[in-house]
């Protein structure tokens, strides 16, 4: 007992430095948004200052954050509520009934996602601005909803996977057809997964920064592509970047923290489980 | 498994054909749309990697045959971009993996407050790449005012000007506190699936906890460290945000990897043969870590 306190005590020692330093910056940050801008550059760091929300009033009352905040939220809901839409059918026949290409399928549908975006750049690139699309939010809505259909894909389709082969048969006997068969039953069942994937998928739309960079501008950009704004004078207001920052990240990070564990998954395609 | 296996040979060709009909209008438009988003611009890159195709002097166009290949390879920037590429992915891996590894049997432990301590250090990998770059550059790397510099000052040393001195190194440093995480995160789902029938009996025979991670844990560890190598590799080729906002590539070419340098010859030079050259080598070199990936995946779709 003695010898099992002891070495929860010492990994206890071991293991909170370590999460400190790695969340070290994100707290610095939360606390530079609550600085004014001379306590958020003085050095030495102050770590105890009278709080301030100036900052946050100041980024906010700037209507272009707001819209930039509109911007990311429309193209991750968007993209992720259409990739849905691709994906459920997809999934489903996949999953319930397996043909001889169904393995090859999957794994093509995996094989897209390693293409990687700079060799698309020039003629996605070109082809948006033909279409007018650039900086455009359908643009780039369409373009997450692409680089996150296989993953959606995949997570369904491990999802389903997971449902009782017994349930589903017990509604057939019962005369359910395949589309109440997916409505009342398999919708209702595998929910769970159905919301940690399109979790996962509005978390790596939020973050995605390539395409954002490049195929938006003043008017579409979403909050990556915004942010990047602060890298030449404006970085030097650290206090703003700070709260700018941290009213860009918070709501991404509380959903990862929620759907870790759906993460592994979806992210390693189901290799590691 | 399924009721609805493929039929043999034996059975009418019309019944065999069936429940593909039936369900290939569910799979089709992903399918669909997919293969114009893979195959549309793979051909245009293609294409255009043979033309002479500036748009900044869009008259002149024309067959080049492999006029921007020689360009590419002769540009000075795509040995400095290469090794660049290379210095990036090895340094992050190798900071992420043994990090990683070392990390998730540590958290793996029971301790007090692991769950909020698991909480806080996963948290970097859900940071947006340009907010993480700059928290960074500015708040904790800034040679003057930087928290890095008060505390090196108060060490004794002097303060580094990391863009300035060891820019890439920088980069390495931000872009591994955001994999890290993806790391720790994959392999302590694997250590979780390692059952404590064989720890307790590594232990009972008397192995250290020294012998017991060499000969228990990394063994059992080894698929899921591969697929992480593997995955981090796909992602960390084409870092591209972070170089955005701290360096843009600079000074000079210093931090210049293969992703900048063809955003490079497309969106400031708008030389799109040039930078369609420059996609297909990234698409090859991408797919040569992509052929393993999906062998192993394809390995674990058969369990």
């Amino acid at each position: 007992m003695k010898k099992a306190l002891r070495d929860k005590s010492l990994f206890t020692m071991a293991a909170w430095p370590v999460a400190l330093v790695m969340f070290f910056p994100i707290f610095w940050m939360l606390l530079s948004g609550f600085k004014t801008e001379v306590e958020a550059v003085s050095s030495p760091p102050r770590l105890v200052f009278q709080p301030t929300l100036e900052n946050y009033a100041a980024v906010w009352q700037r209507a272009d954050y707001v819209r930039h905040a509109a911007n990311s939220v429309i193209i991750s809901l968007g993209s992720t509520l259409l990739a849905l839409a691709l994906a459920l059918p997809a999934a489903y026949a996949m999953a319930f009934f397996p043909t001889r290409r169904t393995k090859n399928a999957l794994l093509w549908m995996l094989s897209t996602k390693m293409l990687p975006p700079v060799g698309a750049l020039v003629p996605i690139y070109l082809l948006f601005r033909d279409l007018g699309l650039l900086d455009k939010r359908l643009g780039l809505l369409a373009v997450y909803t692409l680089v996150n259909l296989p993953i959606v894909v995949w997570m369904l389709f491990a999802f389903f996977k997971d449902v009782p082969r017994e349930v589903l048969e017990a509604a057939r006997m019962d005369g359910a057809g395949p589309a109440r068969e997916m409505l009342n039953l398999l919708l209702p069942l595998s929910l769970p997964g159905i919301a940690s994937t399109a979790l996962l998928a509005v978390i790596l739309a939020w973050n995605e920064s390539f395409w954002s960079l490049n195929l938006t501008a003043a008017k579409a950009a979403p909050l990556t592509a915004f942010m990047a704004s602060f890298s030449s004078p404006e970085g030097l207001f650290w206090a703003k970047l700070s709260a700018a920052s941290t009213m860009a990240i918070a709501p991404i990070v509380v959903f990862g923290w929620l759907s870790q564990r759906q993460l592994v998954r979806g992210l390693t395609f189901g290799a590691v489980k | 498994m399924s009721r609805r296996q493929v039929p043999g040979p034996d059975q009418p060709a019309a019944r065999r054909l069936r429940p593909i009909s039936r369900t290939l209008p569910l799979k089709l438009p992903s399918l669909g749309v997919l293969f114009l988003w893979a195959v549309v611009p793979l051909v245009m890159t293609l294409w255009f990697s043979f033309q002479r195709y500036n748009l900044l002097n869009p008259g002149e166009r024309g067959f080049a045959r492999l006029e921007n290949y020689r360009f590419l390879l002769t540009d000075p920037g795509l040995a400095r971009a290469l090794i660049n590429t290379l210095l990036l992915v090895g340094g992050v891996l190798a900071v992420t993996v043994v990090g990683g590894t070392l990390l998730a049997v540590l958290f793996d432990q029971s301790f007090f407050g692991r769950g909020v301590a698991r909480i806080l250090v996963i948290a970097p990998f859900f940071v947006m790449p340009t907010v993480s770059a700059l928290i960074w550059k500015n708040m904790l790397m800034d040679p003057v005012n930087g928290v890095l510099a008060f505390l090196m000052r108060l060490v004794g040393l002097g303060p580094i000007d990391w863009f300035a001195r060891a820019p890439l190194a920088a980069i390495v440093i931000i872009v591994a506190w955001q994999w890290l995480p993806f790391a720790l995160l994959v392999l302590l789902t694997a250590l979780q699936s390692l059952d404590s029938e064989s720890r307790e009996a590594a232990r009972l025979d008397g192995a250290g906890p020294i012998a017991s991670f060499l000969f228990i844990t990394l063994p059992h560890l080894r698929r899921a460290i591969g697929v992480v190598i593997m995955i981090e590799t796909i992602f960390l080729l084409m870092v591209f945000a972070e170089i955005f906002v701290t360096t843009a590539g600079g000074p000079g070419l210093a931090t210049t990897n293969l992703a900048f340098l063809i955003y490079r010859f497309a969106l400031l030079d708008f030389d799109i043969g040039v930078a369609s050259a420059g996609g297909i080598l990234a698409i090859v070199l991408a797919n040569v870590v992509a052929v393993f990936l999906i062998r192993s995946v394809a390995r674990n779709l058969e369990a």
